[in-house]
């Protein structure tokens, strides 16, 4: 599989990730170099087999449901860029 | 002093010979007379190392000390400490001061463990030689035109040098066992689930465990005793007992059936790395220990389904990084989505962003079954290829890596290059198996490592069959010859 620009873009812009218009094209080819190292998967016939999620096949443990945790928000947001009265602040969303 | 192991340290402490801050100075005097050649230390926290000697000193002066207490260790900067900058060895947290500890962190501190600092990594652990670290990478103590490996590089440069007694390491893909190879050092990974995750930085969250980088057997048991155990906070940590690590190290050896797959013995090893395993399996052989050829038939496959499971994990744990919460925020965002893109885009390097982007497109409608269902089928046949050979075995032996340590900037530009350096140890991190790495005979000049892979939650059996080969052979005593005074 070999990716163009376009394709890059696309992909970039579903992982929110700002790529350069310089840096596409080098970007589209170490991927498609590197799908293409991942395309030597389809050497084998997988069909029947069970895919494997975990290494443990655990189940997701369940505790009780009591609180375990104290309230730390102006701790926590401490390090945050930009907060005010206990709120995370982000450029405008609604006009 | 700074070449005696954990064990000597600890012995000398209790007797008196020195005390925990003599021995916290020697190591801090060591960090800044070498490290400047070696930049394996992201920071340095010099005055509460020193204070944490001062009460680990009053520990053991009140007799309520333990084996790690008052030794000087250094922890990899992708476990958070509280109040103590944790980087990831990223652009995008070099700001981040993280609010709590990592169970790792405080189960070291809380055994009087005294922390020298923050060593260098690649950017979230993605990388084989230390090179993707938004800090410059870390360089190879045995000769500083080489990589140390990756991604526990810092680590590895740090303990080689002898400017630390130990540190922790994390190992996805390698990460741990292969800058063990390049740079001498017993290196441990243990089982999945084994060590707590919790306050770990996520990078690929069903392959990521914690682990140490040492300068003995008998060091990493000392520290996975005190590393090892369940932890609530962690929805994966294993729920099993802990066994006495130290007290299993002087299991015999005779009739220990080791495992030799043909597939990590063939094309692509260089030779001399290969006759340099050879020579430590004939040791054990010398032990009483038996071979037996074995086959794991999908080791080839091995690297490409990794490059499908980890950067799809890792593009889902990397989207908390928004530039809103924590961590880096680009300048004059013009709306939330630009706030997104250019935080990312510019707080992220160009192995991290190729791997997010990977992820993103494996896991993207329309691919996911040809890629992800794919990866996760192959990854059982992997899991079921070891789950044969140790019906056979007891233990599998193999070469940590197919060569020695590589220089600088030989394969940084070349990704798919630096992928396949990691065939023999991604495995088993697929199938979430405990492995470490030793050193046997240098080539060159250069350090080699055995990797040995044990069954599930088998670290005491893994341990005692390093130990033992450590009993009756020095190379894990070797030291690099710039660091030695």
């Amino acid at each position: 599989m070999s990716l163009e620009k376009s394709d890059v873009e696309k992909i970039a812009h579903l992982a929110r990730l700002a790529v350069s218009e310089e840096e596409l094209d080098s970007v589209a080819g170490d991927l498609s170099n590197i799908l293409q190292l991942v395309e030597r998967m389809n050497a084998v016939d997988t069909s029947g087999v069970t895919p494997m999620a975990h290494p443990l096949h655990m189940v997701q443990r369940l505790r009780e449901d009591v609180v375990t945790e104290v309230d730390q928000r102006d701790y926590f947001q401490s390090i945050a860029p930009a907060v005010e009265q206990g709120l995370y602040l982000v450029p405008k969303v609604i006009e | 002093m700074h070449n005696l192991s954990i064990v000597e340290l600890s012995a000398g402490l209790h007797s008196g010979e020195f005390s925990s801050i003599e021995l916290t100075r020697l190591f801090l005097e060591r960090i800044g007379r070498y490290d400047e050649r070696l930049n394996s230390f992201i920071t340095v926290t010099e005055a509460s190392a020193l204070g944490e000697a001062e009460a680990a000193d009053q520990r053991i002066r009140a007799g309520e000390a333990g084996p790690l207490t008052g030794i000087p260790i250094a922890h990899k900067d992708i476990f958070c400490t509280s109040g103590i900058r944790t980087s990831c060895g990223s652009r995008m947290l070099n700001n981040f001061i993280a609010p709590y500890h990592a169970t790792v962190v405080s189960r070291l501190k809380a055994a009087g463990a005294v922390m020298l600092g923050k060593t260098n990594m690649d950017e979230f652990a993605m990388g084989s030689s230390n090179e993707t670290s938004f800090y410059g990478p870390a360089h190879n103590p045995w000769d500083e035109g080489l990589v140390p490996g990756g991604s526990s590089g810092g680590s590895a440069a740090a303990v080689a040098a002898r400017i630390c007694a130990a540190a922790t390491g994390t190992d996805t893909g390698g990460s741990i066992r292969q800058p063990a190879a390049l740079c001498g050092l017993t290196g441990l990974k243990p089982t999945y689930g084994r060590v707590s995750r919790y306050g770990m930085i996520a990078f690929a969250s069903s392959l990521d465990q914690a682990g140490s980088l040492t300068r003995s057997a008998q060091d990493a048991a000392t520290m996975l005793q005190v590393m090892a155990g369940f932890d609530p906070r962690d929805s994966t940590s294993a729920d099993e007992p802990v066994p006495d690590y130290t007290a299993a190290l002087g299991q015999d050896l005779r009739g220990l059936k080791i495992g030799l797959p043909k597939e990590y013995f063939g094309e692509g090893l260089d030779r001399e790395v290969g006759q340099s395993v050879a020579s430590a399996i004939e040791e054990y052989r010398k032990l009483g220990a038996e071979t037996v050829e074995i086959s794991l038939p999908n080791t080839e496959l091995a690297v490409p389904t990794y490059y499908v499971v980890a950067p799809a994990e890792c593009s889902s744990n990397l989207a908390r990084f928004d530039g809103v919460r924590f961590g880096y925020r680009c300048e004059d965002p013009k709306d939330l989505e630009d706030l997104y893109k250019r935080s990312r885009g510019e707080g992220f390097g160009a192995e991290v962003k190729r791997r997010i982007l990977i992820g993103t497109y494996a896991l993207s409608a329309g691919y996911y079954d040809a890629y992800y269902l794919k990866a996760q089928q192959i990854r059982q046949l992997i899991s079921d290829d070891f789950n044969k050979a140790f019906a056979q075995v007891d233990v599998i032996m193999g070469p940590t890596s197919p060569t020695t340590a590589f220089a600088l900037g030989e394969k940084a530009d070349d990704p798919v290059t630096m992928y396949l350096s990691d065939i023999y140890t991604i495995a088993v991190n697929l199938a979430g198996l405990p492995a470490m790495s030793i050193p046997v005979a240098p080539v060159a000049g250069r350090p080699v490592g055995l990797q040995i892979i044990g069954n599930y939650f088998q670290e005491g059996r893994l341990l005692s069959v390093a130990h033992q080969l450590q009993q009756v052979t020095d190379w894990h005593r070797a030291a690099p010859d710039g660091f030695k005074a």
